[in-house]
Parts: C-alpha cells; structure tokens; sequence
C-alpha cells in the first residue's frame, strides 16, 4: 500500500503520521508539499494536524485554496480514502469534501489531554479494528475543535450514520464533562457521505506505542492499512 | 476603488470571544449590554474599476475564501 501526506507551511503532525503510517504499512509515505499541483499515485491521502498558514483568517481556510487541495478533492471525489487529522479536518471542512465547521473551544482555552471516544458508526475501512460501540483513547490538541452544522445537516449526519467517534466518558457515556470543546452531539469526528474521507479532531498518530502512553492509535492504523491492503 | 467586507458569525453560532467580551464589559461596569457579538473588518483596495463589477468580484472572493458562509454572513461596503 502506498500513502501520501500532504505538507502545508505550519504543519507540525506530518512526521509524526509519517512514523505512525510506517510503522503500520512497512514503508515510507509519500511527503506532498502544499504547492506541489499533482499528487503521486496512492491508496490512501492523510492531511496532518498543525497549524497551516498559521490560522490566518480561519483555522484551514488558506491551506484549503492551496494547488495541492484541489487534487486532493478530485481525488476524494473519485474514491480514494482520506484521513483528515485536527488541523487536516479543519482544511477539509473548509474545501466542502465534509460538512460543517470547526469553531474556536466553547471555553476559549486550547485543549490538550487524552480524550475518551465512543466509536459512533460502522465504517469497515476506517474502524473495523475495533468493535461496535467501543471506547479507544486518543489525544486532541487544538484551539478550534468546536464542530459545528446547523440543526438539519446535524441531523441528517446522525440519520445517515456519519459521525465517526464521539466524545464520551471511559464507559461511553456522552456528558458535557466529557466534551472538551463544546462540540454540539458530542461530535469528534465525522465521514462524508461517501465514507470515504474522515476528519476528526484526535491524533490516533500520537499513541501508537506503550511507550507513548498507548496503543489504540496503533491499531487505527493498523487496521486501515490492512483494509486498504 | 475601496471595499471593506464585515464578516460576523451567523445568528445561532456560539461565539465565545463575544460572551467573554460581554463578561469583561460587565466587570467594567456597562450592566446595559445585553450581548455582544464580534467579528472582522477586510478592508481591500481595488484596481479601479465600475462600482458594479467591484461589488461583483468581491461578492467573489466573500464566497470563496473570505468568509464561510456554513457559519458566517458578510456584508460589502464599496468606499470612493
């Protein structure tokens, strides 16, 4: 399996995906500078957290006029699979290839801490690893994690089983306690319609080892390599 | 040709930087302010062109890039 991670100026969790996609797949993933208008041939697209052109204007919205972005939608579009990380979720949202948006914290603090995620829907490719309704631990790390949509795509996203992971307790209740950005449902983390492109605001890349502190970020990525194959 | 684009997040849209100015104007003692809400100016300068097309073009990039319309509204002002 090849994979790609594109490289905006103000990334800072591209290597650490590169670790994490090597460690899982064998071999190296693919650096993609922003600039860059063509992508090499691959199986699998991650945009890495970070903070690209330093948040100016909103959170994404430059990194998401880049050369690069417009073929990573094409891409998107034409099936292939892409993983949208903190920052990489915020450029997503604003290129339209996932609904809604990412606000600042409702507590106006940068959160960073290992949050508790209930697994929300079914996606073989991206969550197979794990079973229905578990709880995995990830970390976030962000100042504009607030998801946002108004009532009826918020609804049509809970009908259509597109809300990815959930903030919630260890035992998968979700409280407020356990939301730590005010992200209305509880929402973590989202697919687009056609499951193939997933954003979320945790870093599965940064537990990847025991020594780190975990392994569920290990077998996220495990699991997606093995079914991209 | 001048143009400055107000961008504010929509009604219903939390704004937290609002609620915590609102917080501190009440510390200072303004008990009349009910809410605030804020937002940004962009002031932009133009090569020259008709008020018409100006207004088009900025129209343009409000859509674009310079706001996200999933959760802000924006208003142009052409300036002589």
């Amino acid at each position: 399996m090849k994979a790609a991670v594109i490289v905006f100026p103000g990334s800072n969790c591209d290597r650490d995906l590169k670790v994490a996609l090597t460690q899982s797949m064998g071999r190296e993933p693919t650096m993609v500078w922003h600039g860059d208008s063509e992508l090499p041939d691959t199986d699998l697209i991650a945009i890495p957290g970070g903070f690209s052109y330093g948040d100016y204007l909103r959170s994404g919205a430059m990194a998401a006029n880049s050369p690069i972005m417009r073929e990573v939608v094409k891409k998107a579009q034409g099936g292939t699979p892409v993983l949208a990380i903190c920052n990489g979720f915020q450029v997503a949202t604003e290129t339209g290839m996932l609904p809604g948006a990412l606000l600042r914290n409702a507590r106006q603090k940068f959160v960073c801490r290992d949050v508790d995620l209930l697994i929300t829907a079914e996606n073989e490719r991206f969550v197979g690893g794990f079973e229905p309704g578990e709880v995995v631990r990830f970390p976030v790390a962000h100042h504009d994690g607030n998801f946002y949509a108004d009532e009826d795509k918020l609804n049509e996203l809970e009908a259509e089983g597109q809300i990815a992971f959930k903030y919630a307790t260890v035992s998968g209740d979700l409280t407020d306690e356990a939301n730590p950005n005010g992200s209305l449902n509880n929402i973590a983390g989202i697919y687009n319609k056609a499951g193939n492109v997933l954003g979320l605001m945790p870093h599965p890349e940064r537990l990847i080892s025991k020594e780190l502190g975990g392994t569920d970020g290990k077998r996220f990525f495990d699991h997606l390599v093995n079914s991209i194959g | 040709m001048k143009a400055r684009v107000y961008v504010s997040l929509k009604n219903g849209v939390l704004d937290p930087q609002g609620k915590a100015i609102s917080h501190s104007l009440h510390g200072l003692g303004f008990d009349e302010v009910l809410d605030v809400r804020q937002g940004k100016t962009i002031d932009l300068d133009l090569a020259d062109m008709d008020r018409e097309s100006a207004e088009a073009e900025v129209e343009k990039m409000c859509q674009q890039l310079l706001a996200n319309t999933v959760i802000e509204n924006y208003s142009i002002e052409l300036l002589d």
